[in-house]
């Protein structure tokens, strides 16, 4: 490989890397600047490094009418931890039954579930929404984040980690005695901690990037997540606070961002592997 | 692929089995099979029934321009994001997949964006192009270029699958990868010995040892764009200026949340699920068997 072709590549993977910085940067420097500023037009690049007020103001109150911005991030982070445990059980359970267990009905428990791989909550907003009023739970955290937790992805994935897991092991587990509930414990969940942990990073993200679901079931401000609030933010047309709102976004940003990279190692492959 | 050993009872595996079972039950096919009956009525005069018409709200909306418009204005919108945010991609994972220095930097540099909200990417798309506040879009019109994305229908589309584009590309770049690192080194040294130039080896030898990777990240993001883009439009545009960026998903918002006419966004909702359904399928015909298995 020459020298000359290892520069095309730092330059064009530079761009690249600048091309997804650029904007987030921007949002970081516009927090520091004044809104007034910005709403003439004078947004920068250069953050004013003696001017972080904006981030105690948007937590502790709020801005425009909108919830204390730590409020917000606390029913995100509610969010994106029930879906995240929450998918990850009762997929977890549900595939042991079908890969270590023969019982009556099982092809038809494993392709009822498995039909729904590919229907996204989007094409199945108002029936949805009128079965939800139905359990009375429109406006309840509750209803934020139940319905969201099924899903035959999760499923599909756990079932091929157990359908890998040896037979051997399945005997001796047996022979010593142990149930299937000792075995579930005690060997499944263990040898499955990275694919737990891929699928905890895949799934806290889109939990917590949730758009039109608390949109349409969560009209009450209280249960308002952080995206949500967000784009309320910009919506208003006039007189907007601007540093508030990229504080915000800045905020918004942290924890899912900061769960990939502490968590990239194993994302990166359990994704990967999960879908091919 | 089946295993030999197993437990015995089936009581437990019921058990085990059944939250799954009542979620997928309660909230996918309870609210599909409403949608297909939704589908078939409309409400009455007064509001307080409902009437079975058949297939009249289908035909409607087959006959409506503007939701054929919208039909359009979808696929288009669908094939650009996915285009360019695998163009992108996959140019980056080339060059990433070069063993250079700090190549592990780079990966986690473009591996991080995949955390960002579709919702978000819009309102940081907002900070460079708005026409008055955007870091570009105000110095647009200070060239004299008229750029403003809320009264230009053209813009907004733009706008949008631009936006919509750049959040998917660290997706897409994530699975390039992983797919041109599991070509073995020894199929590119060969062609490299033979002296094929770099284009020709990728053209000829990569990039069709690429295609399953390359075709699930199409359905992948056709899928995408035509659903997880609902937040970056609607926080953007919210469909305008006038319909000019309302795709399907926009549209059964519209009609049904806001405009409360359920039995047209009944029917619209069957007509998506036929489609996600109909890719699905084309998916696992080309892709093998390979999940079920």
């Amino acid at each position: 490989m020459t020298r000359d072709r290892d520069w095309f590549a730092h330059a064009m993977l530079a761009l690249g890397v600048v091309l997804f910085a650029l904007p987030v940067w921007l949002v970081l420097a516009g927090s520091t600047q004044s809104s007034d500023a910005i709403t003439r037009g004078d947004l920068s690049l250069i953050p004013d490094l003696t001017n972080f007020s904006a981030y105690p103001r948007v937590l502790s109150q709020g801005s425009m009418g909108a919830q204390p911005v730590w409020h917000m991030l606390l029913i995100s982070l509610g969010m994106a931890l029930c879906i995240a445990f929450g998918k990850i059980a009762i997929s977890i359970l549900s595939a042991y039954a079908i890969v270590f267990f023969r019982f009556p009905f099982r092809k038809i428990a494993f392709w009822s579930i498995f039909v729904t791989l590919m229907l996204p909550v989007e094409v199945r907003i108002i029936p949805t929404y009128s079965v939800m009023a139905t359990f009375g739970l429109i406006n309840t955290f509750t209803g934020l984040w139940v319905p969201l937790i099924a899903s035959a992805t999760a499923t599909l994935l756990f079932r091929q980690v157990f359908v890998a897991i040896p037979d051997e092991l399945v005997e001796a587990a047996r022979m010593d005695g142990a149930g299937p509930l000792r075995f579930l414990k005690d060997i499944v969940i263990p040898v499955s901690g990275a694919n737990i942990a891929a699928l905890f990073v895949i799934l806290f993200v889109y939990g917590w990037n949730q758009y039109l679901w608390p949109l349409l079931v969560a009209t009450d401000p209280s249960l308002d997540t952080i995206v949500i609030g967000l784009v309320k933010m910009i919506g208003v047309e006039t007189q907007t606070d601007w540093s508030a709102v990229m504080a915000t976004a800045v905020l918004a940003l942290l924890p899912p961002v900061a769960v990939v990279l502490l968590m990239q190692r194993w994302f990166v492959a359990g994704l990967t592997e999960g879908e091919k | 692929m089946e295993r030999r050993t197993v437990f015995g009872g089936w009581l437990l595996p019921m058990l085990l089995v059944l939250p799954q079972l009542l979620l997928t039950g309660f909230f996918f096919y309870w609210p599909a099979g409403q949608a297909v009956w939704s589908s078939l009525t409309i409400q009455d005069a007064f509001g307080e029934g409902v009437v079975f018409v058949g297939l009249d709200n289908f035909t409607e909306l087959l006959s409506d321009p503007l939701y054929r418009d919208s039909v359009v204005r979808t696929i288009v919108f669908c094939l650009t994001v996915s285009a360019l945010a695998m163009g992108l991609a996959l140019a980056l994972a080339v060059f990433a997949d070069k063993e250079i220095r700090g190549k592990g930097a780079y990966r986690t540099l473009l591996i991080w964006p995949y955390a960002i909200a579709p919702a978000m990417s819009a309102v940081l798309f907002l900070f460079i192009l708005d026409p008055r506040v955007g870091l570009i879009g105000r110095r647009l019109n200070q060239f004299g270029i008229d750029w403003d994305y809320h009264l230009n229908g053209g813009q907004a589309m733009l706008m949008v699958v631009l936006a919509s584009a750049w959040k998917q590309v660290s997706y897409n770049f994530i699975f390039f990868l992983a797919g041109l690192q599991s070509i073995p080194r020894a199929v590119t040294e060969a062609a490299r010995m033979d002296g094929a130039k770099t284009w020709h080896r990728f053209r000829t030898i990569t990039f069709p040892l690429l295609a399953p990777t390359t075709f699930f990240l199409l359905v992948v993001n056709v899928v995408y764009a035509a659903f997880d883009t609902f937040g970056t439009i609607n926080a953007l545009t919210h469909g305008g200026p006038g319909k000019d960026t309302e795709t399907l998903v926009l549209k059964v918002f519209r009609d049904g949340v806001i405009n409360q006419d359920i039995g047209s966004s009944s029917a619209q909702s069957v007509i998506l699920m036929l489609g996600v359904i109909a890719i699905t399928a084309v998916q696992f015909r080309f892709m093998g068997k390979k999940v079920t298995e």
